[in-house]
């Protein structure tokens, strides 16, 4: 099992924060794992993407032309990966922000409803976590609970209050996918 | 029969390498005087530049180190920093400190790093044979500006005691001269005011000290004297030039 | 021990710090800044002393007087960076003092990109600054070693009394990846009786120095420190094969390019194509001698030397260590493109196409 995953959107939209919990979860499983982010001198606004590889081998390059997944959290970044997405592939549009549809036949594609969703649970902050959800569940190489475990260690101590409101984010996420 | 004067212990028993006339030797034996008199001298450190006093490390009696060009100021904060309760020095020239060390004794008294800075000031690069410094006089000859210092060539010389007293870190400067016994004893009381304030962990303190270079300014020891009192004097003013402590200045 | 997720450069910082390190001086220069920014909370927690210094060139002779004072001394940076710490870096051997250098090195000449390069080849091996020194330099190709390198480098560095560099790039700074706090090999270390720390009693006078103007006097000095590097060489390289037993086209890489490789090495193979990665640890020492031997087996018949730049800068040591055995060829890119899996593969069998 070897996952090359891309996460791109625009900078402070979460993309990297999304690249993060999945390498974090995928440590936990006990997989190899790596998390490389693009790095660019502007600090928010512009384009940011991240590479996550999961694998039960070690991981060679932490960098790659083709993914098996990709994240789109915007236009831009559709546009310029779903080229690279592997035959038979999988990519995950934030449709709140991409009007565009994937469109390549060979592919399979979500439309995730990030930012609704995220508003209907009360925080758009938690747009990440439903993404996650809907990776998760598409995918199915990574466990809910472990995301879920994850999500309670994250917010440990005095945020922990935020810790219902992020698993439910996530649940939606997963429910996404039928 | 008594003992009436000594070399001081705070200097080895190498021979100095200065030239006839040059003020190092003196300002050496103050700067050594005051080490032993405060009780610092064994748990000094020192560190001496790249110019005529490059070997001062082998003339103080204390633990030294030699630096690059204009770092020395750089290399005492990271003696200072980690040994915050030992008398950290730094012994510098014209060329080092205010040329090509500019950046690194501007930023160590902005930061009011702990240690004490003697600056000699003879207005030449002594040791490379008589080039122009930031500090040489306008039309002073040298082997780089043959006719005198111009300002259209060159800018107007430094005076480097003013521009950190500005910094708020820099709590004590003091410029002095070692020309005639008067002079010397202002000087080492102005050293040891420096290292004082040091241990007292003020902040930044530095004594700038004029002094001749017979050698590359062509004159005479006694002329040097005259030269440096008449002409260095009036454009670099003698005295004390700041004694804020930081807490005066800031809430 | 559990994993822990780790981004490169904190991991750098927070490695020192498990190492003992007393004392960090840095200025900001991306993509390593997380180093310093990290030091600034930590060290301090540590009972360790931080200061952001106002150019590299100041906070390298920091790092020279707190070495000299005795104190466990890093400082980090990135090419552009590197290169004005190349005087503090020749003063420090000189003087023989030890401190842990870590460069994250970004694409160049000049101001360059601030994406991962690897044209500092020649300034971290071939000294740098003035004069005949040599800096040990440990070139990780994954997180978990360069926390591992960093904390041997301290221990290098206090054995020889020289500076040691932890080459990385900005990739390996910036990404993140499981490491363990295992424990690394210590060494037996000498007292450092020679550092000018304050007399406090001691009969002798310490100075910390570099000049020797005497010529016979500044000739022994060489000769003393020509003796150390020897020593250095001989103990101290590493280096790594991998699947270098029957490989009829090596690559050589090290640092990313390398575990690229690894990824190209899986797909040559399932192919058919015996390829094998010769992977120097040290850059200097370089596994000359290793590479030499590996070189003259009859079953290597193509080197393909990878790199991230577009001179070949290791490849001059590949060179000298091969003397003409096989056919050397090179895929190098700058600018912050790296190498591909596709690329390496296309270029190993065309080198081996070209001896067939």
């Amino acid at each position: 099992m070897k996952k090359q995953i891309i996460i791109s959107g625009f900078g402070g939209q979460g993309g990297l924060a999304i690249g993060k919990n999945l390498a974090e979860a995928g440590m936990d499983e006990g997989l190899n794992v790596t998390w490389a982010p693009s790095y660019g001198p502007e600090m928010r606004g512009g384009t940011a993407n991240c590479s996550v590889v999961l694998s039960d081998k070690p991981v060679g390059s932490p960098v790659f032309a083709r993914c098996t997944e990709l994240i789109a959290l915007n236009e831009p970044s559709l546009i310029k990966f779903e080229e690279g997405v592997l035959p038979g592939g999988t990519v995950f549009v934030n449709s709140d922000v991409v009007t565009d549809k994937v469109s390549r036949s060979d592919l399979s594609a979500y439309y995730i409803p990030c930012s609704k969703i995220a508003d209907e649970v009360g925080n758009p902050k938690v747009g990440n976590m439903v993404m996650l959800g809907a990776y998760v569940a598409a995918t199915k190489v990574l466990k809910p609970e472990t995301i879920e475990k994850m999500i309670e260690t994250m917010f440990a101590g005095p945020k922990a209050k935020f810790i219902p409101l992020n698993i439910e984010a996530f649940r939606r996420g997963m429910a996404c996918i039928q | 029969m008594a003992i009436v004067y000594q070399k001081s212990a705070g200097l080895t028993d190498k021979g100095l390498h200065y030239c006839p006339g040059c003020h190092h030797g003196i300002i050496h034996k103050l700067v050594a005087e005051s080490l032993v008199e405060l009780g610092l001298l064994d748990g000094a450190i020192g560190v001496c530049p790249v110019g005529c006093s490059v070997f001062a490390y082998k003339y103080f009696s204390c633990d030294m180190m030699e630096a690059s060009h204009g770092r020395a100021p750089a290399v005492a904060t990271g003696i200072k920093r980690t040994h915050p309760n030992q008398a950290v020095f730094t012994y510098q020239g014209d060329g080092d400190l205010a040329s090509i060390g500019a950046a690194e004794i501007v930023h160590a008294a902005m930061r009011g790093e702990k240690f004490t800075t003697i600056f000699v000031n003879n207005a030449i690069y002594g040791m490379t044979g008589g080039q122009m410094a930031p500090t040489t006089l306008i039309g002073q000859r040298a082997t780089t500006c043959q006719s005198g210092r111009t300002v259209e060539q060159a800018g107007m010389p430094i005076r480097v005691a003013e521009m950190l007293s500005t910094l708020d870190g820099c709590v004590y400067a003091e410029r002095v001269c070692v020309t005639d016994i008067a002079n010397l004893n202002k000087a080492k009381k102005a050293i040891k005011t420096a290292f004082q304030k040091q241990m007292a962990g003020e902040g930044f303190t530095f004594v700038e000290v004029l002094s001749t270079c017979p050698t590359n300014w062509g004159m005479t020891p006694l002329k040097a004297n005259q030269w440096l009192k008449e002409n260095m004097a009036a454009y670099y003013p003698l005295g004390v030039i700041k004694d804020k402590p930081i807490s005066a200045e800031v809430k | 021990m559990a994993k822990e997720l780790w981004k490169g450069n904190e991991a750098i910082a927070e490695a020192a710090i498990r190492a003992g390190c007393d004392c960090f001086f840095g200025y900001p220069i991306t993509p390593q800044s997380e180093v310093p920014e990290y030091m600034s909370v930590h060290l301090p927690k540590a009972g360790g002393v931080f200061v952001q210094s106002e150019s590299e060139v100041a906070a390298i002779n920091m790092v020279y007087g707190a070495a000299g004072a005795g104190m466990r001394a890093m400082t980090s940076s990135s090419s552009p960076g590197i290169s004005l710490k190349q005087e503090g870096i020749t003063y420090l051997a000189g003087a023989e003092l030890p401190a842990v250098i870590i460069n994250c090195m970004r694409g160049g000449p000049g101001l360059g990109t601030i994406q991962p390069g690897q044209g500092d080849y020649f300034q971290a091996t071939r000294g740098g600054g003035n004069g005949d020194y040599r800096t040990v330099v440990l070139a990780p190709s994954n997180v978990q070693e360069t926390v591992d390198f960093v904390q041997e480098a301290f221990d290098i560095a206090d054995l020889y009394r020289n500076p040691v560099m932890v080459l990385c790039d900005g990739l390996i700074g910036q990404m993140m990846e499981p490491i363990e706090w295992r424990p690394v090999p210590k060494r037996d270390l000498p007292p450092k009786d020679w550092a000018a720390n304050g007399r406090m009693g001691r009969e002798n006078q310490n100075s910390i120095t570099s000049i020797f103007l005497d010529a016979e006097e500044c000739e022994a000095h060489n000769d003393r420190l020509t003796a150390k590097y020897a020593e250095m060489e001989e103990k101290e390289v590493r280096w790594e094969e991998i699947q270098c037993e029957d490989a009829e086209v090596l690559i050589t890489a090290y640092g990313t390019p390398a575990r690229i490789a690894l990824t190209a090495l899986e797909t040559l193979r399932a192919e058919g194509i015996k390829a094998g990665l010769f992977r120097p640890i040290t850059l200097w020492p370089f596994p000359e001698k290793a590479l030499h031997t590996l070189a003259g087996k009859d079953h290597i018949k193509a080197i393909l030397d990878v790199e991230m730049s577009t001179t070949g800068q290791m490849l001059d040591d590949v060179r000298l260590a091969v003397e003409g055995q096989k056919p050397i060829s090179y895929l190098g890119h700058a600018g912050g493109i790296m190498p591909t899996v596709e690329e390496m593969i296309e270029w190993a069998r065309e080198a081996l196409k070209e001896v067939k």
